[in-house]
């Protein structure tokens, strides 16, 4: 894409920070605060990922074996929420931490204090979101959130105490959210390389400053909602209660409002790094650069007015449901632009397999599916049927686990040798792979005909007609789940130790992050590069 | 989108400050407020301890991680380049600012155009509705509210328009006034603004204890009350902040502080305060008067 000529000093001169642990609380470097996001991702991908084995682990069989219902229903609510907010957003933060600065030539984050402060907004917002399960051993209310993760009113309004901690955690997310996003869109707009035009900004960049651009857009109307949920609940106000003139409906409008570019906001950093791992393990350029750029602008802004496909069968009028279908429909003629850009980029490609090219295929090949099932999702009359039912949680973990969370291994893999400056067990990574994609489908590919034949979500027991799938499903989660272990012990030992690497990592890869040495220097480009 | 200014932004070393303690200390206080908040609605008393705990330490960092950045900008650690990384943060900070008050006017414009009407039976064809008493008229606070009296535009709001209004343009004067160099109008324009603030949120507290001694408007006069105290209450916190803002724009203005081309702190807060004046139209506009 670019020459750039350096003369970046190889060694920063002043060691201007703390060593030991101050040295993380108080950093204002970009890769440091890179570091901190993907390890908290890492461990809240586990948290979270427990608490749905202990879900798998109750439906492995009809009748109620290990929990009560209650604690069933908070255990997938905050399950989601630390998947979204704990685990997808902070890793994608975490890469646009590390790469971006890197990838456009700048020094650091254009407001490092502030990134500082958003990171370290993350850890309090987590233990307020799980405390309520410790509060509830010592008789102290009845436990975590247990409406969901999406809050609904009424069942919010009435729910205990644990929906308070959810709603001050969501806030107290949502600002870390925002101060990330502010810090990214600065940078990509002020720090850019001399030469560097927005259309030679690199893909991965542009992926997220439009998730940056959707954050600022929605997140602050879901602080609006769940603020407007915390005074009906303790204020005495009647915004989601009919017998005061309110609407229930309008809680479900507000969510969905931020819920459904949530969705992009979570894929776009992904969809954005995939390309250039292509490329690389290809050996060809990018195909389609600028149609790329394109389609995720284009994503960007219909994914504001789609919201309401989540609540079509709340009943809404018909035009409004004609409206949010076709709305919807039309958000895959840009993503099938993508598609077929990333498949134009392996066309004809010196093709070799490293583990980060086979998390990316198989990221193509089942965020695909994803895709397909969404369409018939999106389409009015075959919802009322699938609305609520397993179908749907097959086919978001089909867009979110292996698009969101495989996108992000593709990533960790692709780049943990720039960041640790060592290689990563190719052996091991072919195995977390391989078991990641099998049992994932093993885990998720029943639970389409569970929805299929009726199943209803969010329910601890179930008729005998649904035992085999289920019994199938949960096997797939705990092969899933204890897969992750390899993936974690291979980041271990990558940190610690292995072959050294040198700056460019990958024969084929492209792009300023490569010129550095790995792992970069302290202040990452000194120097700004020029790109020609 | 830039291309032409970067040019001459990688002359020179962009400004990344050392290691920094406030940040942490700052999500500690917040987690404190949000904690004892928790408590406190939940019936235990410990949680005002909390709070007040919560807000000293959001207090303490605040005063001395802004104290830090104004020294910084003192000592001439900010150039064109750093400028223009606090300007975008500014403005992309107001528009979070502007996403919020949305969901709180689309709250509005949807009881109002949609849910109210419906509950009266005024958007079913057969007009059949759970309480035929109901009309669906605005203002409401629904088919089971206690009867309340709506607030009037042509009292204290009209005047409140005014006053911000005006304020709007004294803050524009002490622009003009930085602009020239010239600190005296730098200083009266924003000692006029604060007044007109400070004026402003004594009218809105006068108005806020009217309403609920004796209009029997308070946030629990269903849709109505709802939105009017969310949309207005959110509003005069943010001229509060606003106010505090600007009285300390007007402190450092007063030692001397911003030249003519070096004043983005001015300038950020006075963007603050015409977003704060816009969402006080729209308000006035559709919670008052329409």
């Amino acid at each position: 894409m670019s020459t750039a000529t350096t003369t970046h000093p190889a060694e920063h001169a002043v060691a201007d920070y703390h060593g030991g642990w101050l040295r993380w609380i108080t950093t204002t470097n970009h890769k440091d605060i890179g570091t901190m996001y993907m390890t908290f991702a890492l461990v809240m991908f586990f948290v979270g990922g427990l608490m749905i084995l202990g879900v798998r682990a109750e439906l492995f069989q009809p009748g109620l074996q290990l929990m009560k219902p209650e604690f069933f229903n908070q255990l997938i609510g905050v399950h989601a929420l630390i998947m979204i907010f704990g685990a997808l957003m902070p890793a994608a933060t975490g890469f646009a931490n590390w790469m971006i600065p890197l990838m456009i030539g700048a020094p650091d984050m254009a407001l490092p204090r502030l990134n500082n402060w958003g990171f370290w907004l993350l850890p309090p917002a987590a233990f307020l979101l799980t405390l309520p399960f410790t509060l509830a051993l010592f008789g102290i209310g009845d436990g975590a959130l247990a409406t969901g993760w999406t809050f609904y009113a009424p069942l919010s309004v009435q729910g205990g105490m644990g929906v308070d901690f959810a709603i001050l955690a969501v806030h107290i997310l949502g600002i870390s959210s925002i101060m990330g996003s502010i810090n990214i869109i600065v940078t990509i707009f002020n720090m850019r390389a001399p030469g560097m035009t927005m259309m030679k900004l690199p893909l991965f960049a542009w992926g997220w400053l439009i998730t940056a651009f959707l954050l600022i857009a929605t997140l602050p109307v879901l602080a609006g909602a769940v603020t407007m949920l915390l005074t009906d609940r303790h204020f005495g106000t009647h915004f989601f209660d009919a017998a005061g003139g309110g609407d229930p409906i309008l809680f479900q409008h507000l969510f969905w409002f931020f819920g459904h570019p949530e969705v992009y906001i979570l894929l776009l950093p992904v969809w954005g790094l995939i390309p250039h791992v292509l490329s690389t393990f290809s050996r060809k350029p990018i195909y389609g650069h600028t149609a790329q750029i394109y389609s995720f602008i284009a994503i960007g802004l219909l994914s504001v007015v789609v919201w309401a496909h989540h609540i079509l069968t709340s009943g809404l009028p018909l035009p409004a449901l004609i409206y949010f279908m076709f709305s919807t429909m039309a958000i895959s003629l840009p993503l099938a632009v993508l598609f077929f850009c990333w498949i134009a980029t392996m066309w004809k490609g010196a093709m070799s397999f490293e583990t980060p090219m086979l998390f990316a295929i198989g990221f193509i090949v089942l965020f695909g599916i994803a895709g397909l099932t969404g369409l018939v999702l999106a389409d009015v009359a075959a919802d009322a049927q699938y609305h609520h039912s397993y179908f749907v949680v097959a086919h978001f973990h089909y867009a979110l686990f292996a698009g969101g969370i495989m996108g992000v291994m593709t990533g960790v893999y692709f780049w943990l040798p720039k960041w640790t400056g060592h290689m990563y067990s190719e052996k091991l990574g072919k195995l977390h792979f391989w078991l990641t994609v099998l049992s994932f489908n093993l885990t998720f590919m029943p639970q389409f005909f569970l929805g299929l034949a009726g199943m209803p979500r969010r329910i601890p027991d179930y008729a005998l007609q649904f035992a085999e799938f289920n019994a199938i499903s949960s096997i797939g989660a705990f092969i899933l789940g204890f897969s992750q272990l390899i993936f974690a012990w291979n980041i271990w030992s990558c940190v610690r130790g292995g072959p050294k690497v040198d700056g460019r990592v990958w024969e084929g890869a492209e792009g300023l992050e490569w010129e550095l040495s790995s792992p970069p220097p302290h202040h990452s480009w000194e120097t700004q590069p020029v790109v020609k | 989108m830039k291309t032409s200014t970067s040019q001459l932004a990688h002359e020179g070393h962009y400004f990344v400050p050392s290691p920094s303690a406030y940040p942490v200390i700052l999500s500690f206080g917040m987690f404190l407020l949000a904690l004892g908040f928790i408590e406190l609605i939940n019936g235990f008393p410990l949680g005002k301890w909390v709070m007040l705990g919560g807000t000293g330490v959001i207090f303490y960092v605040l005063f001395n991680w802004f104290g830090q950045v104004i020294g910084e900008s003192q000592s001439g650690a900010y150039r064109d380049w750093e400028d223009r990384s606090f300007r975008y943060g500014m403005i992309w900070f107001i528009a979070t600012e502007v996403m919020f008050f949305a969901a709180f006017f689309g709250a509005l414009f949807y009881v109002r155009v949609i849910a109210v009407p419906e509950l009266g039976g005024m958007l079913q064809a057969n007009g059949t509705t759970l309480w035929p008493d109901f009309s669906g008229a605005w203002p409401t606070s629904g088919p089971k509210g206690a009867p309340f009296t709506p607030m009037k535009a042509w009292g204290i709001p009209a005047l409140n328009t005014a006053l911000l209004l005006s304020s709007g343009a004294t803050v524009t004067w002490a622009h003009w006034g930085v602009l020239k160099n010239n600190r005296r109008q730098l200083c009266l324009g924003l000692a006029a603004t604060v007044l007109l603030g400070c004026l402003f949120l004594g009218f809105q507290a006068y108005e806020y204890h009217h309403a609920y001694t004796e209009m029997g408007l308070t946030m629990g006069a269903g849709a109505y009350g709802a939105t009017f105290f969310m949309l207005t209450g959110f509003h005069g916190f943010h001229v509060t902040l606003g106010t505090i803002m600007l009285g300390v724009i007007l402190l450092r203005s007063l030692s001397g502080h911003f030249s003519s081309e070096r004043h983005f702190a001015f300038e950020g807060v006075a963007w603050y305060w015409h977003f704060v004046d816009v969402v006080w139209l729209i308000l006035f506009v559709f919670v008052y008067w329409v």
